[in-house]
């Protein structure tokens, strides 16, 4: 039910928009060198925290960029929205 | 026409517009204006319903909305009926055919009416208890005549043939409710410029001061009808508001996003309705909401409170003032605050005889029962009624004094006669949108009410939704809070006269002279919910709100307890000694009022209801007798019937046909991306397993694409068309996900490659021809290809012409036979169909659909991604460990294709089955055990994935996935059917032509 501005073509009804999941996550440069508890880590144990999350979103019905956006999850406000590979205002 | 209970004068209907309508089967009359419950009490009846448990007789309680009793079915085409819908809010039209609900034979004579007798025996949880055991007769037994027992209206059987609407609406200024307060919150609003949508569930605006009593109540001098009227019309003629009546706020989502529903033509006569928009769904998007929703006057809760002929007191004084109608002849009244008095007032002045009213309170200091003591009204003050009597209408009741304290009745009982009484508990602010808002409530000790306290979003709640009550207060309020709200300076100067009023006092539970548990005191009308089925929730452990909530259905009805919520509360915070602000409220969900499916669904229905996507080939299947299966939104011809053939024989056919003549299948659905860049090699070395880089320019190859966890997540051929050019396909179902996954990396993970994507699916049509004649074909289509092996060998590509049309030719193939897959540009897709059919008629060319296609590429053991896999099958366990690349150092999904569970060797792993009876086809999806019992459980190893009877072996084959698979190779398994069981030997995928010779054929 809420609008999200994406930071390519402004704001947008949340409809326009895919979730991606925590936001911050590097895919490890060297995988084969990790523990399968390490490689676990990075592809199963994602947060799912109540108040402020880092998040990735998709203008998928829009640009179809992806960007990231600090959600509080406890009441759905977004908090600010920044490209891949920026960093969140705080 | 015999209305003996409408008033010779007054109110807003039209009285020289009769309208005649059913109820029950017998024919009524009323007038414009009036709502079906006006129209049936002026003919004096207030028997509507019978109870959801105990088929009590129930009666019109209200006057709208928070109706909980006049549920009734509107009856119109066969087939065609609206159920539960509140007789308070039908307003009434020439052919309205209503009927009462839950009741059988008649509302006068039900028979589940002996549900009353054995309302002992029927407490909250009976269902819970009861029915515990045998298990097995629940679903024919226990759950037919429990659904039968409580039903509501009836179900409509046929489709509804109404047209319903959606719209997106964006406002700066949405106000809810155009009662006083949202009136001047409109007036206030309009003087910032800014766009105003004002929105109310009723057809007249106003609330309640539309039937507040004109001698007590003035704005500026003017009547409350003539101020409203006035307003209104000063409202309707700026263009910068948009009002909608009728139109009722369902939901209050978050960033001010709200749903309401407009009913259109439901009040209109039958011949009216005709290709009218039924309903239409809002979703609006507002800068600024200001609630005015009001407030919902209460009930008393004592013994017997549900009889009909009690009713609201403010309902009461509504179907007098707004309909004309008298409710009773001799009424009491039962009060604990002021408002109750203006309704004694009103009937008396418009002869209507008022017995007596019962105050708790010990005495007012207002004007209004001051009124009623001059005009010789007998009150009984601080005194309850305990009791009341009559049946089917209440005839009389006891009143007793109350202790000082209020926790007992005390003196003699006072029997009165009368056949109405009034009640009025108070009001309960309607807080429902601002809590689904999010907003949180604050408890008022003193008055008696949750009111907002915190809002999240760009919003304001004016009037009595916030708790405020008085005109004078609620006018200033709705200013005073709008102008800051919007920054306003302009300020009205309004002139109020209203009575004055005397201190509400409040009783959660009316005390009663009998022992507990012997009183059938109400709280949810609607579920038939009593003060001792909240007892009993209590002593029995439940002490969280929303648990007593559903052990005792309270407020789960359809009116979702508007009326009494707040009692229940109240007795629980009483009974557990918790303050009602710590206690808090059960969750309000939306919608606010039942809203229709039809309304939620608008014009997406039938053809409507999903996008179809059709390829370029679609007519020609059509025309030859295809049948289409539904592959995501795609239609894709399944098989073609030629005579009388019945699906199996044409799939067995077009089977055979492909593999010793030549077949032709539409392959326009499989998903095509465009990739090109100088890093496209490289990419695709990133997301297949195998290797990229090598592939010459021209040629095709296989790839197999994993999830990041090492599960099969698509395949498809992908083709080097240039140095930095591939074209990639992907399974139809799977094109847009490949899409989005692939962006995904390329922006996030790999920003530094040089790959560009377009999704190309929809601009090419692909025609694949296949068989032992497919390259005589192909060179009779195209002008400049040369198709000799060497020159064009199994997987590769050329670029050709057909006509002055351009087309890639691939050389690929899913059937194993010799085939060519043309792509040309999607519109020229069916003139090149209808070419290689007219090219191939001399071979016998037979256009296949996609069941054969899998029977063929089922002989050659070519998995399908999505029927041998389901996302827990890695590359390894489909024995196709050739396709991933030891020497990569990384791949999406790699890492987990070496994870302890990954390469554990007895997973599931790809086989076939044959079966002992060539004739025997197994099911696909059934189960496979290695050991047999008599009876289930037994240990299930492995499932069926694929089964077909090929006519090109003349024996039956099968896909499976089976533990520890690899190792069973020449076993006998077995699948457990409901009445056999079929053995089978494990044995290799490949089931024909393991050596790949007719690719060359």
């Amino acid at each position: 039910m809420f609008i999200i501005k994406c930071p390519y073509c402004g704001e947008r009804d949340h409809s326009e928009f895919n979730y991606g999941g925590e936001a911050h996550l590097v895919r490890p440069k060297q995988p084969t060198e990790l523990s399968d508890d390490q490689w676990a880590e990075y592809l199963f144990m994602k947060k799912n925290i109540k108040g402020l999350q880092y998040e990735r979103w998709n203008h998928s019905h829009g640009c179809r960029r992806w960007f990231n956006a600090a959600r509080d999850t406890s009441n759905d406000k977004i908090h600010s929205v920044y490209k891949i590979g920026e960093k969140p205002n705080k | 026409m015999t209305n003996e209970y409408r008033l010779s004068s007054g109110g807003q209907i039209n009285r020289s517009e009769s309208i005649s309508f059913k109820f029950n089967g017998k024919t009524l009359y009323g007038y414009k204006g009036d709502t079906l419950a006006s129209a049936l009490l002026a003919n004096g009846i207030h028997l509507v319903g019978r109870s959801f448990k105990y088929h009590r007789p129930r009666g019109i309680f209200t006057s709208g909305v928070e109706e909980p009793n006049a549920l009734v079915q509107i009856i119109k085409d066969k087939g065609k009926t609206d159920p539960n819908l509140r007789a308070t809010q039908i307003e009434i039209y020439e052919g309205l055919n209503a009927t009462s609900q839950n009741s059988w034979p008649s509302v006068n004579f039900d028979l589940g009416s002996i549900n009353n007798l054995f309302s002992p025996i029927i407490p909250a949880g009976f269902y819970y208890k009861t029915f515990m055991w045998p298990a097995s007769l629940w679903e024919n037994v226990y759950e037919y005549f429990i659904r039968k027992a409580a039903g509501l209206g009836k179900s409509p059987t046929k489709k509804d043939p109404d047209i319903y609407d959606h719209c997106y609406y964006h406002c700066e200024v949405l106000i809810v409710g155009a009662g006083p307060a949202g009136l001047i919150a409109a007036k206030t609003a309009l003087n910032s410029g800014k766009k105003v949508l004002l929105v109310d569930e009723r057809p007249n605006f106003g609330g309640n001061l539309n039937f507040s009593n004109k001698d007590y109540n003035k704005i500026n001098e003017l009547a409350p009808l003539e101020w409203i009227k006035k307003t209104c019309l000063e409202l309707q003629k700026n263009k910068n508001i948009k009002i909608l009546s009728r139109t009722s706020v369902a939901a209050y989502h978050n960033y001010n996003y709200l749903i309401m529903m407009q009913n259109l033509t439901d009040h209109l006569p039958d011949k009216d309705k005709k290709e009218k928009i039924r309903q239409r769904l809002w979703k609006v998007r507002a800068k600024k909401v200001i609630l005015a929703t009001g407030s919902i006057e209460r009930p008393m809760i004592f013994d017997c409170n549900d009889r009909p002929g009690i009713m609201l007191s403010s309902a009461v004084r509504k179907y007098a003032n707004t309909y004309g109608v008298k409710c009773g002849d001799n009424i009491s009244i039962f009060t604990n605050n002021d408002d109750a008095y203006e309704t004694a007032i009103t009937l008396h002045n418009k002869g209507v005889k008022v017995k007596s009213v019962i105050d708790i309170r010990e005495k007012s200091d207002g004007a209004l029962p001051k009124k009623c003591n001059e005009l010789g009204i007998k009150i009984h003050w601080k005194s309850a009624v305990i009791y009341t009597e009559g049946y089917k209408k209440i005839n009389k009741i006891h009143i007793m004094s109350l202790s000082k304290d209020n926790t007992n009745v005390v003196g003699n009982k006072l029997k009165i006669d009368c056949d109405l009484l009034c009640v009025s508990g108070g009001y309960t602010p309607a807080v429902h949108l601002f809590t689904q808002s999010g907003g949180k409530l604050d408890y008022n000790e003193k008055k008696h009410y949750f009111f907002p306290k915190k809002n999240t979003l760009n919003q304001i709640s004016v009037g009595s939704c916030n708790g405020t009550f008085g005109l004078k207060n609620i006018i200033s309020e709705a200013q005073e809070k709008t102008r800051e709200f919007l920054n306003i300076s302009e300020a009205e100067q309004f002139n109020i006269l209203e009575p004055e009023r005397g201190v509400f006092e409040n009783i959660w539970l009316i005390p009663s002279n009998k022992i507990s548990g012997k009183t059938k005191s109400f709280v949810d009308y609607q579920n038939d919910s009593t003060v001792n089925d909240i007892k009993l929730a209590l002593r029995e452990g439940f002490k969280s709100i929303e648990h007593v909530k559903r052990y005792t259905t309270t407020g789960m009805a359809t009116d979702q307890g508007k009326i009494a919520n707040m009692h229940a509360l109240g007795i629980i915070s009483e009974i557990t000694n918790t303050k009602l602000g710590e206690l808090g409220t059960t969750t309000f969900r939306p919608p606010y009022s039942p809203i229709t499916f039809g309304a939620l669904v608008g014009r997406n229905v039938g053809q409507f209801f999903d996008i179809t996507r059709k390829t370029p080939m679609h007519d020609w299947h059509e025309k030859n007798n295809a049948k289409f299966e539904d592959v995501g939104q795609w239609k894709r011809a399944w098989y073609y019937t030629l005579g009388n053939e019945n699906m199996y024989d044409a799939v067995q056919r077009e089977s055979k046909a492909a593999r010793t003549k030549a077949g032709i299948l539409d392959a326009s659905t499989l998903g095509k991306i465009d990739i090109q860049g100088s890093d496209a090699s490289e990419f695709l070395n990133r997301v297949y397993t195998n290797a990229w880089s090598k592939l010459a320019i021209g040629k095709c190859r296989y790839g197999l694409m994993l999830n990041e966890d090492g599960m099969v997540y698509d395949d498809g051929v992908t083709t080097r068309l240039n140095e930095n050019h591939y074209i990639m396909t992907t399974t139809t179902g799977g094109a847009a996900t490949v899409m989005s996954k692939l962006e995904d990396f390329l922006q996030t993970e790999w920003p530094e490659l040089k790959v560009y994507l377009t999704s190309v699916t929809d601009h090419f049509a692909t025609v694949s021809v296949c068989g032992p004649h497919s390259k005589k074909i192909l060179e009779k289509v195209t002008q400049n290809i040369d198709y000799s092996d060497s020159n064009f060998p199994h997987m590769s590509f050329k670029n050709g012409l057909i006509d002055k049309i351009k087309c890639r030719v691939m050389r690929i193939s899913f059937t194993g036979e010799l085939s060519y897959e043309i792509n040309v540009q999607a519109n020229y897709g069916q003139s090149v169909w209808e070419k290689c059919m007219a090219a191939g008629k001399e071979y016998g060319i037979t256009p296949y659909g996609t069941e054969a296609m899998h029977l063929l590429r089922a002989e050659k053991g070519f998995i399908i991604v999505g029927q041998e896999t389901d996302g827990t099958v890695t590359p390894v366990d489909l024995q196709m460990d050739w396709i991933v690349s030891k020497k990569k150092y990384d791949f999406i999904g790699k890492r987990s294709l070496y994870r302890s569970d990954t390469m554990r060797e007895d997973r599931k792993q790809y086989v076939g089955l044959l079966t002992n009876d060539p004739k025997e086809i197994l099911e696909e999806g059934a189960q496979i055990v290695a050991e047999v019992k008599n009876k289930p459980p037994m240990n299930m190893i492995g499932h069926v994935t694929s089964s077909y009877y090929s006519p090109n072996l003349n024996k039956s084959i099968a896909l499976a996935v089976v533990k520890n698979g690899k190792k069973l190779k020449g076993k006998k398994l077995y699948v457990p059917m409901p009445n056999k069981t079929i053995e089978v030997i494990v044995s290799d995928t490949i089931f024909l032509d393991k050596e790949g010779k007719r690719l060359n054929a």
